[in-house]
């Protein structure tokens, strides 16, 4: 299962589990507000190689259509798939 | 059937995470539980990787993990896989994630009393070659000349003045029936032997190198071609250890400039002429090591 | 039932088996290994299916304990001394992960000096960890306390980890006559053990994990309650074992003779059965007095000692510890228990035993007289030397 956000937050002395075990996968921030830069990526050059999905530490890259596309929720901008993708599909754009 | 970016689970289980950008463990981590899938308990000893992905409410394990005490990866391990065995459970994975300290320094002893029984566990050394979660202190595996906070470059010494511990050859030592080194440099390497690992009886080993950006000094998009870096120079290699015999899976056909690796991070920048030439003759006697005994 | 001629250890062993943990990981040490040697034995006979493991030190033994209890398996150890020092960082976890570990303690000296012999400085020094902590007599207490703690640790409300504990030698070493219950009537005791606090393959959890300082606070006050619903549990386990096997104990502490008693000794463990040969001597020659046996120090029998000394003119702790720089840590305890029930008599505290150092009779019936001087002091049996605190 992949982690996913909830929009519970457990607070209360009730909603703190009894022990420490929990949901597995249970995210209640998010990790854009990390970012100075983010990568776009030219559809139009995106090969499908999966190259920026394998190496990327955070996992954010997806397939969608046969091309690279990027969960910018979790992104954090490191552009590791800037210099691992070979034609040169993706650019790093600083966040406004 | 040969694991790729294609044929790889596209479930994403270690997700969400507050390790640094670019952070080399954390690829590491990501891509062995992708290999291993959903069936997989991780334990996670104190360090980098439990830090960014165990604070409740935020978890950031798709899959089944547990944190272990420091000195303690191995033996957990080992307990979940006997008391999971006890129960009549045999279809899962049980695979440690540990750092350098955690696997080289202080949770040696365990690692060695699981290999010694041989429990069937994967054990991941995801090394970045120092206490990286404690803020950058020598490790048994930091690199002869590394500067950390506790080895620092001064007039008097220029940083870490012991080479890194053998941990490859230490394992391979106990008899292991797998052990393996990687670099997240070379992801497919390295997902091959998470791959081959998985599906060995008994205990297995992989020591995969995973740049810090933050510790190491580089750009944070500069991981992977660091990691890769380090491979080309000479300065790690990739291999395994079978069946009593040592096999070296990549063989650079010239090494690219060592130097120019060390140089590019910041902390090897106070490294003189000299302090290079020390490391590439050490380089080149593990290679004619290698060369002598690494089918 | 088959009676055995057994040594405290072994008692405790088949005590153990009758339980049928699943997994069991063990390590030598002195007065503890026969424990783990006998389940070894009954795992090789075929009696016991455990996973047995041999770990190669006391932290991983505790470590793949958690491990095994970390997915719903029932799993014993068992250590000692300088042993359960060395664990000591998995004891806080356990205890905080809330998993009903059994453990068995061969109480031993804690070097320096290096001593192999009992005394009680080694739990004493524990008893802030998180587990429910409980002390035998003899053998057959041993063999029941061992099937009773997985039943209390286990129960619903409690999740904590149980260290029972052996004086080292004079209970671990000794012979005494047991009752062994059949492994049908331990079945009908003791249910499988079920958790939701577990790593679970087909609903996936994250355990063990970091709670910052707004949660940390809860997650320490449930690891408090769940040690506190020990005491309905012991009661429970308590009831349920006398129905099954006819033998009956007394909760959190063990009152011999004190209901008119003017003059109470308070202990902990197997020197309890020469106080109460001392206690039924001076009762022959007309003396009122009388022993309270803490049984258990967590939970703390905090009314259970206020009960059994309010209608005492004094009262003495007699202890194999020191808490250097203050007084002996059992002492502290009932002090604290007294004031809380606003009960104010004279209490003195006896260090004895340090190192296995024998207690004799003489040495007992001489704390009975020295309370009816109605003084509290801190004295080294054997030395003397009165600190009055100060």
């Amino acid at each position: 299962m992949k982690p996913y956000l909830r929009n519970k937050i457990p607070s209360s002395p009730e909603e703190i589990p009894e022990n420490t075990a929990y949901e597995a996968g249970y995210l209640v921030t998010k990790n854009a507000g990390w970012r100075n830069v983010k990568p776009v990526i030219s559809i139009g050059k995106c090969v499908g190689c999966l190259n920026c999905y394998l190496y990327c530490p955070d996992g954010v890259i997806y397939q969608d259509n046969g091309k690279a596309a990027i969960d910018y929720d979790f992104c954090k901008g490191c552009g590791i798939c800037r210099k691992i993708c070979k034609t040169g599909a993706i650019e790093m754009e600083a966040e406004k | 059937m040969a694991i790729n970016a294609k044929t790889l689970d596209k479930t994403e289980y270690f997700y969400g995470h507050k390790a640094c950008a670019g952070c080399g463990g954390s690829l590491a981590v990501r891509i062995a539980l992708k290999v291993l899938g959903e069936r997989s308990i991780a334990v996670l000893p104190a360090g980098c990787m439990s830090a960014v992905g165990f604070n409740f409410p935020q978890l950031c394990f798709g899959n089944n993990a547990i944190i272990s005490t420091f000195a303690g990866t191995a033996s957990m391990l080992t307990g979940v896989e006997a008391g999971l065995r006890a129960q009549g459970i045999k279809d899962f994975h049980a695979v440690g994630f540990a750092g350098d300290g955690g696997t080289a320094d202080i949770g040696i002893q365990a690692l060695s009393g699981a290999i010694d029984r041989n429990d069937n566990i994967i054990y991941i050394c995801y090394d970045n070659e120092a206490y990286m979660n404690t803020g950058i202190q020598k490790s048994s595996l930091t690199p002869f000349g590394a500067k950390t906070t506790t080895t620092p470059a001064g007039k008097n010494i220029r940083g870490n003045l012991r080479p890194k511990k053998n941990m490859f050859e230490i394992v391979a030592a106990h008899g292991i029936p797998y052990a393996a080194t990687a670099s997240i440099g070379y992801i497919n390497d390295f997902m091959r032997k998470v791959q081959k690992a998985s599906e060995i009886e008994g205990t297995k080993f992989i020591h995969v190198l995973a740049p810090c950006p933050t510790g190491w000094g580089v750009p944070t998009d500069a991981t992977v071609d660091i990691a890769k870096e380090v491979v080309d120079c000479g300065l790690w290699y990739l291999a395994e250890y079978e069946d009593g015999e040592f096999k070296l899976n990549h063989r650079p056909s010239v090494f690219t400039d060592a130097g120019e690796y060390l140089r590019k991070q910041s902390r090897f920048r106070h490294l003189k002429d000299e302090d290079i030439e020390t490391i590439i003759n050490a380089r080149d006697k593990k290679w004619d090591f290698i060369n002598k005994n690494f089918k | 039932m088959a009676k055995k001629f057994l040594s405290g250890n072994e008692a405790f062993a088949y005590g153990v088996s009758l339980a049928r943990p699943q997994v069991i990981s063990a390590y030598p040490i002195t007065p503890q290994t026969i424990v783990v040697e006998k389940l070894s034995e009954f795992v090789e006979d075929g009696s016991l299916k455990a996973e047995f493991i041999h770990v190669e030190s006391e932290h991983s033994a505790l470590s793949c304990a958690m491990g095994a209890s970390s997915v719903g398996a029932r799993a014993f150890t068992a250590t000692s001394s300088q042993g359960l020092l060395y664990m000591a960082e998995c004891l806080t976890y356990a205890a905080g992960g809330r998993f009903p570990i059994v453990m068995m303690n061969a109480n031993r000296s804690t070097a320096l000096p290096w001593n192999i012999y009992g005394d009680q400085r080694d739990s004493l020094s524990q008893l802030d960890s998180g587990w429910i902590q409980a002390y035998a007599e003899n053998a057959q207490e041993a063999l029941d306390l061992a099937l009773m703690s997985f039943y209390i640790a286990e129960h619903k409300r409690v999740s904590t980890p149980f260290m029972a504990n052996l004086d080292g030698f004079v209970l671990t070493h000794t012979y005494e006559v047991v009752d062994i219950p059949t492994q049908d009537k331990a079945d009908e005791f003791l249910p499988g053990y079920e958790t939701e606090n577990k790593l679970d393959l087909e609903n996936p959890r994250n355990l063990a994990f970091s709670a910052g300082p707004e949660h940390n606070t809860v997650f320490k006050y449930k690891e408090h309650l769940g040690l506190l619903n020990s005491k309905k549990a012991i009661e429970e386990a308590e009831a349920k074992f006398s129905k099954i096997f006819g033998r009956q104990y007394s909760g959190l502490v063990e009152k011999y003779k004190t209901d008119d008693a003017e003059y109470i000794l308070i202990t902990v463990g197997s020197i309890s059965g020469l106080v109460k040969e001392v206690v039924d001597g001076l009762r022959a020659s007309g003396r009122k007095v009388g022993l309270l046996r803490l049984r258990y120090l967590r939970p703390l029998p905090n009314e259970e000692i206020a009960d059994a000394l309010k209608g005492a003119k004094a009262a003495a702790v007699l202890e194999k510890d020191i808490s250097f720089g203050n007084e002996g840590t059992v002492y502290t305890n009932v002090n604290s228990a007294l004031h809380k029930a606003k009960i104010n008599i004279p209490n003195s505290n006896y260090i004895g035993g340090l190192g296995g150092k024998n207690i004799s009779a003489e040495e007992i019936k001489s704390i009975f007289d020295d309370m009816e001087k109605g003084k509290s002091a801190v004295k080294f049996l054997g030395i003397g030397g009165a600190f009055d605190g100060n």
